[in-house]
């Protein structure tokens, strides 16, 4: 595992959706990563004031490279400089990619329930991508879903890839948006609650492996749900994005 | 936040105090233990319960990192970084078992 | 020094020769939290001060407010970097809550709801220089910034300022507090750096 403080190059960005972006990194002598895990980007002022926030890393890239999705928060201090200035050729001071806990071993043959709360979805991703549930080589057999609370379809992240992917049979995605549904749809917007939940999710026979990402509110108040229908705790990993979805 | 929002969660509740967990602690104390502590098993010195520290509550942008025990709420384990040094106090936890690689 | 990233300068800050050194001056005013944030309801409020001889004086809520309170306006530091100038307060003085106090010790520990602690010296809060504040900025003092009521000591680095304190042990030898505990400064002036040890 690579300790400390490295340089890293930002080799492309992109937008993801209308405030967030996805940027590409290469960390010189990183051998690629498990799926859940986050690095800790730190930025430094002129006057050597600095400020360090953690990211999940999104991607599932062999190699020296790793993606991680940043969404802007409104009164952030690191956030918008990632998303408004940082350009291709940057350099950022990373530290990991970091943590044991929340990852998803693609060598466990057990069925993967996931649940993301907004910007929690990028380790979610992570995992999905690691799955490569299409067309892996591997022949990861687990079956995952997907539950997915976002604010509306522009700020889903990943939705086309996650369309594409859910042509498999082996990952289910399924939607709940907070405040705006699709046009057309039908669907009213609503927070999660615990019988859409439960209703959503793999159930207590198939002893799923959970990986819960999000708000801390978001997170726990799910947490509580699945353990009060019968859900061993020992099944569910969480991971908490502190107050509102990060620290801004 | 996007999507966040839950049924039933009172903002006033303390226990929904927008805290981080062990995770979070993983990338400074990562440059502290050899291996990651995150999944390593502590006792609470206080309470006496066990749990990976990954699950332990992270209090952020304090003066310090702390972990406290998510059931009573007492530090495991705190680290202040200063001026090139970094001082751990691990008297919240009376044991760590951590797997050899 | 990290690589410094081009572009970057933090919240919006600025570098003042009339702040303490490595101070930055901030328009917000920053939450850290080291745990849990307590929940104390006025009726359930006390503030006490123990003598070095074991002597207890206690104040409940209401008695705490008949106590003349001070209005001040002070700068505030805080060790991870940030200053607020002009910041204003209403409290009681510790100079009028030690008008009934008889002591000979030198020390203090403050202490918190939530377990925190932090040392002080005795002579640092007497002689207009400490507060018992209950409110900021005319409004009652929010729990996340340590309501009911916190230390004000604002000479000294703000972990000294206490949130949700309870109460002043006296002591015949200065002992750490939670922090100083583990690398932050015992006494703490921001015009000399004591950050720490």
């Amino acid at each position: 595992m690579r300790t400390g403080w490295n340089v890293a190059e930002v080799i492309e960005v992109r937008q993801e959706t209308g405030t967030a972006r996805t940027l590409r990194l290469r960390l010189p002598g990183l051998t690629g990563h498990r799926p859940g895990q986050h690095v800790d980007v730190r930025l430094t002022a002129p006057d050597g004031y600095t400020a360090v926030r953690s990211y999940s890393v999104a991607s599932a890239l062999p190699g020296d490279e790793l993606e991680l999705t940043v969404e802007e928060l409104a009164d952030g201090e690191v956030s918008p400089y990632l998303v408004h200035q940082v350009a291709a050729g940057d350099q950022l001071e990373v530290r990991g990619p970091v943590g044991g806990w929340f990852v998803w071993n693609p060598a466990d043959p057990a069925p993967v329930q996931l649940i993301a709360g907004g910007s929690g979805v990028v380790p979610l991703m992570a995992m999905i991508r690691s799955h490569g549930v299409g067309g892996s080589a591997d022949g990861y057999a687990a079956p995952f879903r997907l539950l997915y609370s976002v604010r509306s379809p522009a700020s889903a992240y990943y939705g086309t890839e996650l369309d594409d992917l859910a042509r498999s049979p082996l990952l289910t995605v399924t939607y709940v948006y907070t405040r705006e549904a699709p046009a057309g749809s039908g669907t009213t917007p609503r927070r999660l609650d615990a019988p859409t939940l439960l209703d959503a999710i793999l159930p207590v026979s198939d002893n799923p492996a959970f990986f819960i990402c999000g708000a801390t509110a978001f997170v726990e108040t799910v947490a509580d749900w699945l353990v009060q229908a019968g859900y061993p705790a020992d099944r569910i990993k969480t991971e908490r994005y502190g107050g509102t979805g990060g620290t801004p | 936040m996007t999507g966040d929002e839950v049924v039933g969660a009172n903002p006033d509740d303390a226990q929904l105090d927008g805290h981080l967990d062990g995770n979070a602690a993983a990338g400074a104390l990562s440059e502290v233990f050899v291996g990651d502590i995150t999944t390593a098993v502590g006792r609470c010195a206080h309470c006496g319960r066990t749990g990976a520290m990954a699950m332990a509550r992270c209090y952020p942008g304090s003066h310090g990192l702390l972990l406290r025990c998510p059931g009573c709420t007492e530090i495991l384990l705190r680290l202040v970084e200063s001026d090139g040094q970094v001082r751990l106090d691990l008297r919240g936890v009376s044991f760590l078992t951590l797997e050899r690689p | 020094m990290g690589i410094v990233s081009p572009g970057f300068f933090g919240r919006r800050r600025r570098d003042d020769p009339a702040l303490p050194p490595g101070q930055y001056l901030t328009e917000s005013f920053p939450v850290l939290s080291a745990g849990p944030t307590p929940r104390i309801a006025p009726s359930e409020w006390e503030f006490t001060i123990t003598t070095e001889t074991g002597q207890v004086h206690r104040w409940n809520w209401e008695e705490f407010l008949a106590l003349k309170q001070d209005d001040v306006t002070r700068d505030i530091h805080c060790v991870t970097s940030w200053s607020k100038l002009g910041t204003s307060w209403r409290g009681v003085s510790i100079d009028t809550l030690f008008e009934s106090v008889e002591s000979e010790a030198e020390f203090t520990m403050a202490y918190s709801y939530g377990g925190y602690t932090t040392n002080v010296p005795l002579d640092d809060l007497l002689g207009g220089k400490a507060w018992i504040a209950h409110q900021f900025d005319g409004e009652a003092l929010e729990p996340a910034h340590g309501g009911p009521a916190r230390l004000l000591v604002p000479h000294l680095y703000f972990w000294k300022s206490a949130k949700w304190v309870r109460g002043l042990e006296l002591l015949r030898q200065d002992e750490p507090g939670f922090w100083e505990s583990n690398g932050y400064h015992m006494y703490g002036d921001p015009w000399q750096e004591q950050r720490y040890w």
